[in-house]
């Protein structure tokens, strides 16, 4: 028997209240050592998606299983060292050094009373160098750009040492070299023999990065399967209402709309 | 840190020497031996009013320091959630129906206070929109209105020459009417619930964040908020019950310690403590020293208050 996936959605229902539900009947399962972008328009459901599988979303129906144990019999703090969420946008009201940031990461792997120690910090302080960001370890959080705060929150995550990331937009608002940077850790996270999964509404991310698509179309149809398959014309057309093509050069993949 | 707690206990034997009696300003050590009624005073009064004065400053200061960052607000204060204005509103009941034995305002007082932190929390759930943090910052700005004007209406109604006074001086603070009785209940009270604080100093940093990056880190942000917000709101209903509305204190300090401790709550909540307690010793010592008569806590307070708030605006941060 293979390895149970990382990530596996059977059946699954969520509905926001009394509405028509977001999702209906969504399967799909995300390997192991893989990433997996989520695509789809503006508003189609892959921020729910993705809350879904943190266990922050109930869904009404299906089940929902991480590593092969259901979601729901994960405690917080297994759940916690288990993944990690790299949201889209985060508010900040405190003047945090980004050091301090990071280190809230351990918090799964800290007793309720206890603070983060040297080793801890070791850790944080590691994902700062992967993250580039570790000059600015002493500085105030508000004080950082926009794609130096993604790289922190990534940090973060990070620090929580977990075994599979979700990402949500994590490219959005960056200029090329902070994508390049974000792009390039992803790679080797998945080199490393861990997983991915990210939300995207951009199908260039997606080429650059994915090697498995999870399809959210307008309406709420859902298609997964191997990158190759899915990144077609027919299919990017469908999500986006427009006319697209796909093609290749030097063996990655480009659109033109 | 320790430079402060040093500040702090060497602030709190010399205000124990100060007062007005014998004479105005500096006691003299040998004279509370040899003056009966310079040692009265200094057991009797002074030193339970001294202790009351620093816890005072702490439990307001850390609980504010708290309410801040679970609410992501610079700009809350401790009592928000209808707990200082249902204290003031059962104080002035008490003194209104009871005729005013101390007893009865402060254990009216703080009973009323917790009953508006209920009435806020109950509200809060009744709520259907918004986030959690902005539901509780709704209902209990509704609930503090509610009791606000309960207080205009018995002001109104109060007698202007006997009970109206007592009420604007309860409304204003202080500690001029402390024994150690008040300091048996009201310490161990606000122990209990600034330990918690205490205890929890690391993991209040997660609580400033949203709601689901709390819960990506694995923690249930709502429990630890729920068990901090009690802790908090009952230090600060039983300190309040006795000293009556001590403002600014709570706001005012949580900013002064986060300037100089930076904003981790790990060192900010102790940081909160010690600064919160000096704060308290030496506005109370001023109350009780400046004039023959007592200067209402409160104004001072407020005063003190203001004044160091206009001096951390303006200045740039003095962390290095």
């Amino acid at each position: 028997m293979s390895d149970p996936a990382a990530l596996a959605f059977s059946g699954v229902f969520f509905t926001h209240g009394g509405d028509a539900p977001q999702i209906r009947n969504c399967t799909f399962e995300v390997p192991e050592g893989s990433i997996t972008a989520i695509l789809g328009p503006n508003g189609a459901g892959k921020t729910t998606l993705l809350h879904l599988a943190l266990g922050w979303l109930q869904p009404a129906g299906g089940r929902i299983s991480l590593f092969g144990t259901q979601l729901s019999d994960f405690s917080a703090r297994q759940r916690g060292k288990t993944q990690s969420l790299l949201p889209q946008k985060e508010p900040t009201g405190f003047e945090y050094t980004v050091l301090e940031y990071v280190l809230l990461g351990r918090a799964p792997h800290l007793k309720p009373l206890a603070a983060p120690g040297a080793r801890d910090i070791r850790i944080a302080t590691n994902a700062l160098s992967q993250t580039t960001i570790l000059p600015l370890e002493y500085r105030s959080i508000a004080r950082l750009s926009g794609g130096e705060t993604q790289l922190l929150l990534l940090a973060r995550s990070l620090t929580q040492e977990p075994k599979l990331l979700l990402l949500d937009e994590p490219m959005n608002h960056l200029d090329l070299r902070h994508r390049k940077g974000i792009l390039e850790l992803l790679l080797d996270w998945r080199a490393a023999g861990k997983t991915a999964v990210l939300t995207t509404h951009d199908p260039e991310t997606a080429a650059l990065l994915a090697d498995h698509l999870i399809l959210i179309f307008p309406g709420g149809r859902m298609i997964c399967g191997a990158f190759a398959e899915l990144f077609t014309g027919q299919h990017l057309s469908d999500l986006y209402g427009l006319a697209i093509r796909t093609f290749q050069r030097d063996g990655r993949f480009f659109v033109e709309y | 840190m320790t430079l402060l707690s040093a500040a702090l206990a060497a602030g709190a034997v010399a205000a124990l020497l100060l007062g007005r009696y014998p004479k105005p300003g500096f006691t003299d050590p040998r004279v509370l031996f040899s003056d009966p009624l310079a040692g009265q005073i200094f057991l009797l009064l002074r030193v339970p009013r001294v202790a009351l004065s620093i816890l005072l400053g702490m439990t307001l200061a850390t609980s504010g320091a708290v309410f801040q960052l679970i609410f992501s607000n610079p700009l809350v204060e401790p009592g928000f959630l209808g707990v200082t204005q249902g204290a003031a509103f059962g104080a002035v009941a008490a003194i209104l129906f009871f005729g005013g034995s101390l007893p009865a305002i402060q254990l009216s007082a703080a009973l009323c206070g917790i009953l508006g932190l209920g009435l806020a929390y109950l509200l809060a759930r009744k709520i259907r929109f918004g986030g959690w943090i902005l539901r509780l910052i709704l209902s209990g700005l509704a609930v503090s209105a509610l009791f606000t004007a309960g207080i205009g209406i018995f002001k109104y109604a109060a007698d202007p020459l006997t009970q109206l006074p007592e009420i604007t001086f309860w409304l204003l603070g202080g500690l001029s009417h402390i024994s150690w009785g008040e300091l048996l209940w009201v310490f161990p009270t606000a122990c209990v619930g600034l330990s918690l604080l205490l205890l929890f100093r690391w993991r209040v940093n997660l609580l400033t964040l949203s709601d689901e990056t709390a819960f990506a880190l694995g923690t249930s942000p709502e429990r630890v908020r729920l068990v901090l917000i009690v802790g908090a709101t009952l230090s600060v209903a039983a300190v309040i019950s006795v000293s009556g509305i001590v403002l600014w204190l709570g706001l005012i300090v949580p900013h002064l310690a986060r300037r100089i401790f930076g904003a981790d709550a790990r060192y900010s909540l102790p940081g909160s403590l010690i600064i919160g307690g000096g704060f308290g010793l030496v506005c109370d010592t001023l109350a009780r020293m400046l004039l023959p008569g007592e200067i209402p806590l409160g104004i001072l307070s407020s005063l003190v208050g203001a004044i160091l708030f206009i001096i951390i605006l303006t200045r740039r941060g003095f962390r290095q």
